[in-house]
């Protein structure tokens, strides 16, 4: 059972980086803001995993909930951050 | 520059912080007592889950800090205050939940599609629609606009306080039946109307 | 019971993989948005069950307790989710993004 959790966890990982390309490469800032968002309700799910993982699911729930709070609050700063600045328009490409 | 992104939508209003007409809390008389032991039972329930210790020490110190918040911000969280109502309208919001989920579900398997399907570009036709609600409580407007974000390909994108709503539909099949039965449901979930 | 787990974690994942997949997909910010708001909220709320069942497994009130934690995970992602997508939509729509449409194919 704890390979299955070890498991989920590193395919969650790899989709992590599958939204980082996204948070990095993404051609306004709200598409990064999405794959931010993205990577942060995945962080959630494997703080769970590694709290089941590491026998201390107790001590990891915490955590995660406050995750939750603080990934919530900070996609709402950025995003109230960003809709202040008037012309946000497509960016160059990334070099 | 500045007028790209505008040529569609210059003609109605984009709506602004300020547009709100008076303060919507000021035309009840709230019961205060009543709403503020209500706040104090539901805040010292979360207490009791997160802290997870029964000693008299946290306890107390749970009842402290729930009463002083109660106290000093009581009416935010029920601002009805109706003593008679409140068991059965949660009741009707937790016969609302299931069907809610069901409609997730169901969205998630036609986004789901869309995602994998390798000509996706020739199914999804973005749109954007609008409708006016009938809904008038503020709660019911916000729940509305979380349950359109959820269901079948769509995504609220504005809503007024008089309940104009401005929906992103993936395709055009998916935005058909807004605002058709979820409103309804919420309608009674709620007691609107 | 370890089967009912399993099933809901590989949902969940199945859930998860969409999200990221529609996320590099899709065309436009708009379109995005349906994939990174639907389907994190779907998969969260799966993988957090699984979680919630497993961790009730071997009953204790310290178990249930924590059980109870993850559930409050639960609601919170219900109501968080659905309105920090609304936020991020609401920011590119104030900023006059213009919305992706089958015009814009050829291009």
């Amino acid at each position: 059972m704890v390979n299955v959790f070890l498991y989920t966890g590193l395919f969650l990982c790899l989709l992590m980086v599958a939204s980082l390309y996204r948070a990095v490469f993404g051609p306004t800032v709200l598409d990064r803001l999405i794959g931010v968002n993205a990577i942060g309700s995945k962080t959630v799910i494997l703080l769970l995993l590694i709290g089941l993982l590491y026998d201390r699911l107790d001590m990891f729930v915490d955590i995660a909930l406050a995750y939750a709070l603080l990934n919530f609050v900070a996609v709402l700063a950025a995003s109230r951050y960003f809709q202040k600045r008037k012309g946000l328009y497509e960016e160059p490409p990334y070099k | 520059m500045k007028e790209h992104p505008a040529e569609k939508r210059s003609s109605q209003p984009v709506n602004a912080f300020g547009d709100r007409p008076g303060n919507p809390s000021e035309h009840h008389i709230p019961r205060p007592i009543f709403s503020r032991i209500m706040t104090f039972i539901a805040l010292l329930c979360l207490w009791v889950i997160l802290s997870g210790r029964f000693d008299p020490f946290h306890l107390s110190l749970g009842v402290i800090s729930c009463a002083l918040v109660s106290i000093l911000s009581g009416d935010l969280l029920f601002p009805e205050s109706r003593t008679g109502g409140l068991f059965r309208h949660t009741m009707q919001v937790i016969n609302y939940a299931p069907w809610l989920l069901y409609q997730v579900i169901l969205a998630n398997l036609h986004v789901l599609y869309l995602v994998f399907h390798p000509r996706m570009m020739d199914l999804i036709d973005p749109r954007i629609i609008r409708f006016d609600s009938k809904l008038k409580k503020e709660i019911s407007l916000v729940t509305f606009a979380n349950s359109i974000t959820l269901t079948p390909g769509t995504i609220t994108m504005y809503v007024s306080v008089e309940g104009a709503f401005q929906v992103h539909a993936i395709d055009k099949a998916s935005g058909e039946p807004l605002p058709g039965e979820m409103e309804r449901r919420i309608a009674r979930a709620f007691e609107d109307e | 019971m370890d089967v009912i787990v399993i099933l809901l974690l590989i949902c969940g994942l199945v859930f998860f993989t969409g999200g990221a997949v529609g996320i590099l997909r899709f065309p436009d910010f708009y379109t995005r948005l349906h994939p990174a708001g639907k389907m994190d909220t779907l998969g969260s709320f799966l993988m957090v069950l699984a979680v919630a069942l497993y961790n009730i497994h071997d009953f204790s009130w310290a178990a249930l307790l924590t059980s109870l934690k993850i559930l409050l995970i639960v609601l919170f992602i219900f109501i968080l989710n659905p309105t920090a997508t609304h936020a991020i939509v609401d920011a590119g729509f104030r900023a006059g993004m213009r919305p992706w449409t089958k015009e814009d194919r050829g291009k």
